[in-house]
């Protein structure tokens, strides 16, 4: 590309030629007044508050809509550059309300700082000025759109980055104003940037309303705790004791500057009322408040009496994969120098055959960074946008790009950006339709499939599979991804063989979108059964799915609702109720009394240092933003005193850092020698026909993922978060003679769900979308099995 | 459900042909035309349908109906009258003319008479300066040079 030569405020610079005077200089540092303008979006130049003065030109230009051009020279703060922004300035003011004092953005709004340099100190303005109603967006963005500069940013954030356009701009001329359509809300799972990128209070969160003012707040950088990803987050805290709010934090390689509404909002959850304060034991049947001693010393004494009479092999632990790995690390040390490998994280998993043939860490195969130069990709089982709603975002750039996107999955997904190719089958056909994919591709290079694979290969490729398959060969940067719904699958480890063999044939990166904020660091941490922090060894435990099918005596669950978060709640509560002693490490109360023997408060991500590390492998340690609420202490500081408690040896940490240290010096090195997707053999394969009548599809909502997002009122409000329903195809509807919008009674075992039934001819027929994690499907059991349907009043 | 008939559908269809197939969206004007003709105003859902048919979003309809005067977002009388109110027309006397014509309907800017025959609607400039002041009779039927006579006759003439 040609380099062109430009000169802005006496500095020269070289760009590409199509590059803007804007992009020169930014590039020399040089900053230039602007609102409509961003990195990010496309240009629009509507609000000419970066009018600059170009040499030879005859008027003043917007730098950022100005391509340009050999030996331009570019005055950006000249008094003809000036007056021009100033008289911008003045014009964007006439319609502006002076409500400062009154509006959330003050102290970080663009107009209030850019017209204390460029605004005139009264107003000549003596007309009356224009009042603009206000839009109900939803629970998440407040409105005053009279405040609203029209410089579209929310419009286009919405057209390009969200890929839905719920904003638009009705109307013309001095009437014209931003909104949705006519009565309808702004839904998008990343719906809250918009706030971010607006530069005035027009649109504002609603969570943080009138709750503070930016200069109260300190800052403290974290990590977003809710998917794999990691992104960059910063929480506010109001006097040291509060989280107020929490914003992205810019990363180009994570986040960008963008923050899914699930990372943004799920801190409404960490002052909710069920927060627990205190220690809880019981006493005669009753839960009555205790001493972290008396509580602390009564898990003990249970775990060494279970262990001297039934053996260590009596005790499991299930903890959550977005606790930190210095919390994962503790959890497994105690477990494994009690003499247990029972432990696990994967709550959700149902199949666990690739325990045996995996030696390395799974992980995305690809960084993030990496994902917008894709040209084809193959995503199976994944409801991307509700499991990974930044990386749509960037699928979405890599769309822009030219990339094609192909989908394996148990229904049409709707990704918000054009899709290539989408197949879709029950669960139970979703390893046939990828072998489909495998066959053709083979066909296409000219190689056989592997002979451990040959029993898939029996059907001839459909012609969506052929064009799927067409599309990873002719695309040479293609790579392969398993999403949430494959990783919950039945047959993962035969899914995930098939993608193995795919990645060979084509010599494509592949990898697993990382469920939870430490899906990684947990197994590196070692709480898996198979592994433990230096590797693999010869003795496995039980995994999760095990642990409950084949209960244990006393179980430790770390960070978990065990009725919403594990695959099977019904056989989870089952285990639980039924052991003779169970801890819950836990921040909320929830569901805990009914199932633990001893509840222990412990803190959330932001009242811990700790660390996660993300599905790409990047390690990202944080400091804790508050102190614990009440008694809450953090989890690896129970831990470490329930070590000393039970009397085994090296359990003396400090910090987290000590921690760190005992699993490894160099735990960037550590992590990045330990991933790899790999399999030393293939693993058993499971290939059967149908489940029966009604498969079910329990994917997890996109506001259910944990236990702190279950809290967020705001989140729950939201359309995204108050929708729950059962969906069917209008076939299987009408055999079961049930109507759109009707109620029906799910029924799984011996559970029942009441649910509102709606018909979606994205779901095939022979199965139902009834979600896992949601209290209202609490009751179920198997998040895999089969459902019946019944009409209910 | 799209509420869009037939043979509008057609209409639209037929205006869709005359560009790209992956620019769908270059007929929104076109086919909000034929739904208001269908319609005789657009309603939410008949936008909604709109949209639905061209492959929009709802809201990228709307911008569009809410821009241009000469669609409809309310229910309007069976005559819609559009007066142009801008520069060379107001020189002309549209003012005035304008005075008299919501005196004589009893309305003013949109609005309906109470019998839903007649509603009044400001335009900007029809492109047509040079026949000045000008009034346009349900954005199809332009009426040059306008007097008060000529307007007693036209209300006459629509009236029965
Ligand atoms: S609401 Fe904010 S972001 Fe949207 S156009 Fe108005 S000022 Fe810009
Ligand atoms: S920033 Fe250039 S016109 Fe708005
Ligand atoms: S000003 Fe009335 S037609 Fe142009």
């Amino acid at each position: 590309m040609a380099l062109l030569n430009i000169e802005v405020d006496g500095q020269t610079t070289q760009v590409e030629s199509g590059r803007t005077v804007m992009d020169a200089a930014r590039q020399l540092g040089i900053k230039i007044p602007h609102f409509c303008y961003h990195r990010k979006l496309s240009i629009a130049a509507n609000c000419r508050m970066c009018l600059v003065q170009v040499e030879k030109a005859p008027k003043p230009l917007p730098a950022c809509a100005t391509p340009a051009a050999e030996g331009m020279k570019v005055s950006t703060h000249s008094e003809y550059a000036v007056n021009a922004q100033k008289a911008v300035m003045e014009f964007l003011l006439v319609n502006h309300p002076l409500d400062c004092p009154i509006c959330d953005q003050g102290g970080e709004c663009k107009l209030q700082d850019m017209s204390v340099g460029y605004g005139g100190g009264a107003s000549r303005f003596k007309e009356e000025k224009r009042v603009v109603a206000n839009k109900d967006l939803g629970p998440l963005i407040a409105t005053d759109m009279t405040r609203c500069i029209l410089c579209t940013r929310c419009v286009r954030f919405g057209q390009e980055i969200a890929g839905i356009m719920e904003l638009g701009v009705g109307g013309r001329g001095e009437h014209s104003e931003i909104l949705a359509f006519v009565d309808q809300t702004v839904d998008s799972e990343i719906s809250g940037n918009a706030i971010d990128l607006c530069p005035v209070g027009a649109l504002t969160s609603k969570p943080f309303r009138y709750s503070a003012r930016s200069w109260e707040l300190t800052q403290h950088d974290s990590i977003g705790a809710h998917d794999g990803l990691g992104s960059n987050v910063v929480v506010q805290v109001k006097q040291n004791t509060k989280v107020m709010r929490v914003l992205p934090n810019n990363n180009d390689d994570v986040n960008e500057c963008w923050l899914s509404d699930r990372d943004r909002f799920s801190y409404e959850g960490l002052n909710s009322a069920d927060r627990l304060t205190t220690p809880l034991i019981k006493e005669n049947g009753q839960w009555v408040e205790a001493t972290w001693v008396e509580a602390l010393q009564i898990v003990a004494d249970a775990f060494n009496k279970i262990k001297d009479v039934q053996g260590a092999d009596a005790l499991g632990a299930l903890v959550s994969p977005n606790s930190t790995l210095e919390e994962l690390y503790l959890a497994q040390k105690l477990l494994r120098d009690l003499g247990s490998h029972h432990i696990d994280h994967r709550v959700r998993q149902s199949d666990f055959s690739l325990d045996a043939v995996q030696t390395n860490i799974p992980w995305l195969g690809l960084p993030v960074a990496q994902w917008p130069e894709l040209k084809s990709c193959l995503i199976i089982g994944s409801s991307l946008r509700a499991e990974q709603p930044l990386l749509a975002v960037r699928l979405r750039e890599a769309v822009r790009n030219g990339a094609q996107i192909n989908l394996i999955n148990p229904f049409v997904d709707d990704l918000a950006m054009p899709v290539a190719h989408q197949l879709v089958g029950t669960p139970s056909q979703l390893p046939g339709l990828l072998a489909e994919v495998l066959q053709a591709v083979a066909a296409l290079q000219n190689v056989t499939v592997s002979a451990a694979l040959q029993p898939l290969m029996s059907h001839a490729p459909s012609a969506v599979a052929q064009g799927i398959a067409e599309s990873l060969v002719n695309n040479s940067s293609c790579a392969l991804f398993l999403g949430c719904l494959a990783q919950h699958h039945e047959a993962y480890g035969t899914l995930y063989a098939v993608t193995v063999e795919l990645a060979r044939i084509l010599k494509a990166p592949f990898g697993v979108l990382g469920e939870a904020a430490n899906s990684v660091g947990a197994v590196l941490a070692g709480a898996v059964p198979h592994r433990g922090p230096l590797g693999t060894h010869n003795a496995p435990g039980l995994d999760a799915q095990a642990m409950l099918s084949s209960p244990r005596k006393a179980y430790l669950v770390m960070g978990l609702e065990p009725e919403l978060d594990c695959a099977n709640p019904a056989a989870a509560l089952a285990a639980l109720k039924g052991a003779d002693f169970v801890v819950a490490l836990s921040a909320f109360r929830g569901q805990t009394p009914n199932w633990a023997s001893v509840i222990l408060p412990v803190a959330p991500f932001t009242e811990t240092a700790g660390t996660f590390i993300s599905m790409e492998g990047r390690v990202q340690s944080f400091k804790g933003a508050v102190a614990p609420q009440g008694q809450a202490r953090p989890a690896w500081k129970v831990l470490r005193v329930l070590g000393n408690l039970l009397e085994l040896q090296g359990y003396d940490f400090e910090s987290v850092d000590d921690i760190r240290a005992e699993l490894s010096h160099d735990l960037k090195a550590l992590t990045k020698n330990s991933l790899g997707n790999e399999l030393a053999a293939a693993p058993a394969l499971k290939v059967r026909a149908s489940l029966g009548t009604i498969e079910r599809i329990g994917e997890v909502p996109v506001y259910q993922t944990d236990a702190l997002v279950r809290r967020s009122p705001s989140l729950q409000a939201s359309r995204l978060g108050s929708t729950v329903e059962v969906q069917i195809n209008s076939a299987l509807a009408s055999r079961l003679n049930l109507k759109c919008g009707q109620n029906v009674r799910v029924r799984q075992g011996q559970g029942v769900a009441h649910l509102v039934l709606r018909v979606n001819d994205a779901v095939p027929d022979g199965s139902a979308r009834v979600p896992v994690g949601h209290p209202l499907t609490a009751q179920l059991n198997d998040a895999n099995g089969v459902v019946s349907l019944e009409g209910a009043s | 459900m799209s509420l869009l008939s037939p043979q509008s559908i057609q209409r639209i269809d037929h205006e869709i042909a005359k560009y790209p197939a992956d620019q769908k969206r270059s007929a929104v004007m076109s086919a909000l035309r034929i739904a208001q003709e269908q319609h005789g105003w657009l309603p939410r859902e008949l936008m909604a349908s709109v949209a639905e048919h061209l492959e929009l979003p709802a809201i990228a309809v709307f911008e569009v109906a809410s821009f241009y005067e000469m669609y409809n977002l309310k229910p309007m009388g069976r005559h819609k009258l559009t007066v142009c109110t801008n520069v060379p027309c107001a020189l002309s006397g549209a003012d005035h003319f304008c005075e008299s014509l919501k005196k004589k309907l009893g309305i003013g800017f949109n609005e309906v008479t109470a019998d839903g025959e007649f509603s009044l609607k400001e335009g900007q400039c029809f492109g047509a300066c040079g026949d000045a002041p000008v009034l346009l009779v349900n954005n199809h039927t332009m009426h040059s040079f306008m007097t008060e006579e000529k307007l007693d006759a036209l209300l006459k003439e629509l009236k029965s």
